[in-house]
C-alpha cells in the first residue's frame, strides 16, 4: 500500500478528479442530509419547548442555557420552532420532488419511446409551461386558492417538471438507441416491460440525481412564498415564516431567529445541491 | 539490432502507465526500425500495443507515463526534444487517424482546419497556405480543391474526409507518416482507392509510413516489411512477402491460419484458443503466447524468449529454428 | 418442395425521398445461410432492420415460418410468437447487453417471456445455453462491463438462441471482434448450425466471413440487388462490375490497391 497508495493518490486527484472516492464535502452533505430527515421526522420529540407558546415578556431576549438560540418576536423559543419547522419546511419540497419527478420521467419516457407525434407534443407542452417562472406560478396560485401549502406546491411542481423532463427525455432518448433496447424489442418483450425493467433503471442515476437538486430549488422557493405570507400560515412553525415574522429584529438589531432559520434554509439546499451535482457526476462516470 | 541509416529507430521501447495506482506495463522491450521510404506495418489484436506504440513514437503518452528505452528519428533522442525541436519534429512526423471525423472541428472548415500548422508553425501566409492545400488536395484525387477547402467536415463522406486528412498531414512536408488504422472505418472499396493514393504518393515523396492495423493481410500487401506486435512486445519482424509462407513465429502464423479465407470454403476455422493477452497480463518468465500455443514446450517456460535474427527476419520465439518451415499457414480448406 | 423459412419479395424502404431498399427478394431455406453483402449505405440494415420488425416497410411481404410479418405485430402474444421465429445478433457488442445484467439473468428473462417454464428449469436450460457459447458459471454471472467485446458477443448470441428461432440474423454480429476471437466465433457459429436446424442470415461487409459462414449470397448496392446466387461462385466468379470491383477490393498477398477509375466525389 506505501508507495503504491502514494502514487494512485495523486494521479487520482490530478486526473480523475472528483468522480473518485468519497470527498469530505460529500460525506458532509450526506450527514446534512440525513440529519435534516431525522429532525423532520422526531424533531417535536427533541424540541425541549411549545414552539406555539408565546411569552410576549421574553419578547427578543438573547440565548440562555435554558433556551439555547433564545426567543423570537412573540417571545417563542426559537430552537423548538426551528425543530418542530424542519417537518413543514422540508414536506413541501419532498412533495414537489415526488410529483415533479414522477410526472417529468413518464413524460419523457413516452416521448422517447413513441418518439413521432407523442414526442413533438409533448415536448412543445413543456416548452410552453417552460415559459413561466415557477415562484410567480405559485405565488399566483396562492392567492387565487389562498394560503397553505396545496397551491404553491401543485403550482412549483407543474413549473419544474418541464426542466426535469428535458433533461431526462435526452438520458431516455440516449438509452433507447442501444442495441438491447432493440434486441428486447425483437424478442417480443412489452414496452411498458421494457421501459421499467431496463430503460428506466439505466436513467435512475439521474432521476436521483435530478430529485436531490430539485429539491433544493424547491425549498428555496416555499421559503420564499412562506416568508412573502402566500405559503405555509403563521402560526405555524415554517423556515420561511420564521424568516418573515422575524425580520423587524434584523432592523431592530436583533438577527439571531431570521439568521437561524434562514441558516436551515441555505444548508440544507446546499447539502441537497451538492449531492446532486456528485451523484450526477458518479453515474456519468460509471457508464 | 544494427540499423544504418533508419529514420525511425526504436530501442527496447518499455512503457508504463498509472492504473489504478499501480504502473502496468503497456510496452515491453519494443525494438524495430524504418529506413527513409519504407512502409512497415504493425500488426496486433487488442492489446498488443500497436497504438500505444504510435503514441509513444508521437511522444502523445498520457501524464504520469513512464518510458525506458530509446526512440530516435533521424539520430536524433525523440524523448528529449522540447520546444521548436519538438515543433519541427511534429512537422516531420505525421499521423492520420481511424475517425477522421473525430480529428476535425464540425464547425471548422476544412481550409482553416487543413492550413491551421502551416500558417501557425511555419508563418506561411494564408493565400501561400491554400495555394498548397488545393495542389495537394488534386494529388489525393480531389479536384475541386478550392471548392473543399469551404466546406465543413460534415458535407464530406468518410472516404473523402480520410483523403483530406492525408493532404493535411503531407502540407508540413514530413519524411515519416504514422497511420493508425486509417483504412478501418472505410468500405473496401473506398479503402482500395485511400491506399492506392497513399502508395503513389509515398513513393512520388519518398515518405517512410508506419502503417497500423489489425488486418495481417492489408499489412502484408501494402508494406515492405511487417512487425507483429503480441501482449506489448514485438514477437515478429519479416518480410510481407514471406509473412504468410514462412512466418517466424507461431503466433503470426496462427493469426494468419485464423482468418476465413476469401478463396476456399472451409467448414471450420484454426481458431487460436483463449483471448489475446495484455502486456500486463503476460508472464514475466515465460514466452507470452505460451497459454495459447500449439506448438508450446517445457523450454517455452524458462524465461522470456528474447528476439532472435532468423532467416532475414527477427522473432521471439526459443524453438524458432526448429519450427522454421513448419509453420506454414494451412490454408482453411 | 418444403416452404423456406424465410421470404421476403419486393421490399421497399423509403425515407422521406430517399429509396434505402427498392425491391429486394430473397428465401432461405431451413437449416440454410445466406449472406447479404454490401457498403455502407447499400441498405442491407435496412434489410435485416425490416425482417425484425424494428422498422417497418413501406411495401413488399416478408414471411418467416408460414407466416406473414409485413405488417407490426397487433398484440403482445404476435410478438412474442415473431420472437420465437426469428431472432437477431448486432454489431456492437457494447452496446447489446444491458450494464446491469448478467448474463443469467439477461438469458432467464428471455426464457420467462416464452416459456411457461419453473425456475429450475429455466436454470438447466441457462447452463446449457452457456455452455454451448462457451462461458463458464463465474462469466455467466458477470456484469458486462467485465467481459470482453467477444464474450459480450456469446451472450448476445445466447440471448437470441434461447428463443429457439428459426432464423438468426447475424447483423455484422463477428466484424468488431479481434481476429482469434472472431474465428472462435465463427466456428460457434458453424457447430450451432451442425447441431440445430436453425438458418442464418448474415448481414456483412467482410466477403471472407461470408464465404466461411454461409451457402448463398445477395449483393446489394444501393438498395437493389445486384447479384445473387451460390457464395462460392459468385465470389470465385462474379459477374456484376460492382461485385468484381468489391471482390478486387479484398486486401490479400500480393494485393495492390488500384483507384478506381470513376470516382464518386461526395
Amino acid at each position: 500500500m506505501s508507495v503504491a497508495a502514494g502514487v494512485s493518490s495523486v494521479t487520482k486527484r490530478s486526473r480523475v478528479g472528483r468522480q473518485r472516492g468519497f470527498s469530505p464535502v460529500l460525506v458532509i452533505s450526506a450527514a446534512v442530509i440525513v440529519a435534516a430527515a431525522l429532525v423532520a421526522t422526531a424533531g417535536p420529540l427533541l424540541a425541549p419547548y411549545d414552539p406555539n407558546l408565546p411569552q410576549l415578556s421574553q419578547y427578543f431576549v438573547g440565548p440562555s442555557p435554558e433556551h439555547l438560540l433564545g426567543f423570537d418576536a412573540s417571545g417563542r423559543d426559537v430552537l423548538s420552532r426551528l425543530l418542530y419547522g424542519a417537518r413543514t419546511s422540508m414536506i413541501g419540497p419532498l412533495a414537489v420532488t415526488l410529483i415533479c419527478m414522477t410526472l417529468g420521467s413518464l413524460l419523457a419516457v413516452t416521448a422517447a419511446w413513441r418518439g413521432g407525434t407523442y414526442d413533438a407534443v409533448i415536448s412543445s407542452g413543456l416548452d410552453i409551461v417552460f415559459a413561466f417562472p415557477g415562484i410567480l406560478l405559485a405565488v399566483l396560485a396562492a392567492a387565487v386558492f389562498g394560503g397553505g401549502l396545496v397551491a404553491p406546491v401543485l403550482a412549483l411542481s407543474v413549473a419544474y417538471t418541464p426542466y426535469v423532463a428535458r433533461v431526462l427525455r435526452g438520458a431516455a432518448l440516449r438509452e433507447r438507441a442501444q442495441q438491447y433496447i432493440a434486441a428486447l424489442e425483437v424478442q417480443g418483450a412489452s414496452s411498458i416491460a421494457i421501459c421499467l425493467r431496463h430503460l428506466i433503471p439505466n436513467m435512475l442515476h439521474l432521476i436521483v440525481a435530478q430529485a436531490t437538486t430539485l429539491f433544493g430549488y424547491a425549498m428555496v422557493d416555499l421559503a420564499a412564498i412562506s416568508f412573502l405570507g402566500l405559503g405555509v400560515q403563521p402560526p405555524a412553525a415554517d423556515w420561511g415564516v420564521m424568516v418573515s415574522e422575524n425580520q423587524q429584529g434584523i432592523i431592530q438589531g436583533y438577527s439571531i431567529p431570521a439568521l437561524a432559520a434562514g441558516l436551515c434554509i441555505v444548508v440544507v439546499v446546499v447539502a441537497f445541491n451538492i449531492l446532486g451535482e456528485r451523484l450526477y457526476e458518479r453515474g456519468e462516470a460509471r457508464r | 539490432m544494427t540499423t544504418g541509416g533508419a529514420l525511425l529507430e526504436l530501442d527496447g521501447v518499455t512503457v508504463s502507465l498509472p492504473v489504478e495506482g499501480t504502473m502496468r506495463p503497456v510496452l515491453q522491450d519494443v525494438s524495430f526500425a524504418i529506413r527513409p521510404g519504407e512502409a512497415l506495418g504493425l500488426v496486433g489484436e487488442s492489446g498488443s500495443g500497436k497504438s500505444m506504440t504510435a503514441r509513444t513514437i508521437d511522444r502523445l503518452l498520457p501524464a504520469g507515463a513512464a518510458v525506458a528505452g530509446r526512440v530516435r528519428f533521424d539520430g536524433r533522442d525523440v524523448m528529449t526534444l522540447s520546444g521548436a525541436d519538438l515543433k519541427r519534429f511534429r512537422g516531420e512526423v505525421a499521423m492520420i487517424f481511424q475517425d477522421p471525423r473525430a480529428h476535425t472541428n464540425p464547425v471548422r472548415r476544412i481550409g482553416d482546419f487543413m492550413t491551421e500548422a502551416l500558417r501557425t508553425n511555419s508563418g506561411v501566409g494564408i493565400q501561400e497556405a491554400s495555394r498548397r492545400a488545393v495542389a495537394l488536395l488534386k494529388s489525393v484525387g480531389i479536384e475541386d480543391g478550392e471548392r473543399r477547402l469551404r466546406q465543413y467536415p460534415h458535407e464530406l463522406s468518410g472516404g473523402l474526409l480520410q483523403r483530406v486528412m492525408i493532404a493535411t498531414a503531407l502540407l508540413t512536408q514530413p519524411r515519416l507518416l504514422l497511420a493508425d488504422e486509417p483504412t478501418t472505418a472505410l468500405d473496401v472499396t473506398t479503402q482500395a482507392d485511400v491506399l492506392a493514393i497513399l502508395s503513389d504518393l509515398r513513393s512520388e515523396l519518398r515518405l517512410a509510413m508506419l502503417f497500423i492495423t489489425h488486418n495481417l493481410e492489408l499489412a502484408a500487401a501494402i508494406c515492405d516489411r511487417t512487425v507483429v506486435m503480441y501482449a506489448g512486445q514485438v514477437v515478429e519482424v519479416r518480410e510481407s512477402n514471406k509473412l504468410h509462407d514462412q512466418p517466424l513465429h507461431p503466433y503470426t502464423a496462427a493469426l494468419a491460419a485464423a482468418r476465413p479465407n476469401i478463396d476456399a470454403t472451409s467448414h471450420r476455422l484454426t481458431a487460436i484458443p483463449g483471448r489475446p493477452l495484455s502486456a500486463f497480463e503476460a508472464p514475466q518468465d515465460a514466452c507470452a503466447f505460451t497459454a495459447r500455443c500449439p506448438h508450446v514446450a517445457d523450454i517455452c517456460r524458462r524465461g522470456r524468449p528474447a528476439l532472435v535474427e532468423l532467416d532475414g527476419g527477427l522473432t521471439r520465439c526459443v524453438r524458432a529454428s526448429e519450427l522454421f518451415g513448419k509453420l506454414k499457414v494451412p490454408l482453411n480448406a | 418442395m418444403p416452404e423456406p423459412v424465410l421470404q421476403v419479395e419486393n421490399l421497399r424502404k423509403e425515407y422521406g425521398p430517399l429509396v434505402a431498399v427498392d425491391g429486394v427478394g430473397f428465401t432461405v431455406p431451413e437449416g440454410g445461410s445466406l449472406a447479404i453483402v454490401g457498403e455502407s449505405g447499400s441498405g442491407k440494415t435496412t434489410v435485416a432492420r425490416l425482417i425484425v420488425g424494428l422498422e417497418r416497410a413501406t411495401a413488399g411481404t416478408i414471411r418467416a415460418c408460414g407466416r406473414d410479418r409485413s405488417a407490426p405485430a397487433r398484440s403482445t402474444r404476435e410478438r412474442r410468437l415473431r420472437g420465437r421465429e426469428v431472432q437477431i445478433v448486432f454489431q456492437d457488442p457494447y452496446t447489446s447487453l444491458d450494464p446491469r445484467q448478467t448474463m443469467e439473468d439477461a438469458i432467464d428473462e428471455v426464457l420467462r417471456l416464452h416459456r411457461g417454464w419453473p425456475a429450475d428449469k429455466r436454470k438447466q436450460r441457462v447452463r446449457e445455453l452457456s455452455d454451448l457459447v462457451g462461458m463458464d458459471s463465474r462469466q455467466t454471472r458477470a456484469l458486462p462491463r467485465a467481459l470482453s467485446g467477444g464474450q459480450r458477443q456469446r451472450v448476445a448470441i445466447a440471448r437470441a438462441l434461447a428463443a429457439e428461432p428459426q432464423v438468426l440474423i447475424l447483423d455484422e454480429s463477428v466484424a468488431a471482434l479481434d481476429v482469434s476471437i472472431q474465428a472462435q466465433v465463427l466456428n460457434l457459429l458453424a457447430d450451432i448450425r451442425d447441431e440445430t436446424s436453425i438458418s442464418f442470415v448474415l448481414i456483412s461487409h467482410d466477403l471472407a466471413v461470408v464465404r466461411q459462414l454461409t451457402d448463398e449470397i445477395v449483393v446489394m448496392w444501393r438498395g437493389r440487388v445486384v447479384e445473387r446466387g451460390e457464395t462460392a461462385d459468385v465470389l470465385d466468379h462474379p459477374q456484376n462490375d460492382y461485385t468484381k470491383l468489391l471482390r478486387s477490393s479484398v486486401p490479400r498477398p500480393g494485393w495492390k490497391p488500384k483507384q478506381r477509375v470513376s470516382m464518386a466525389t461526395g
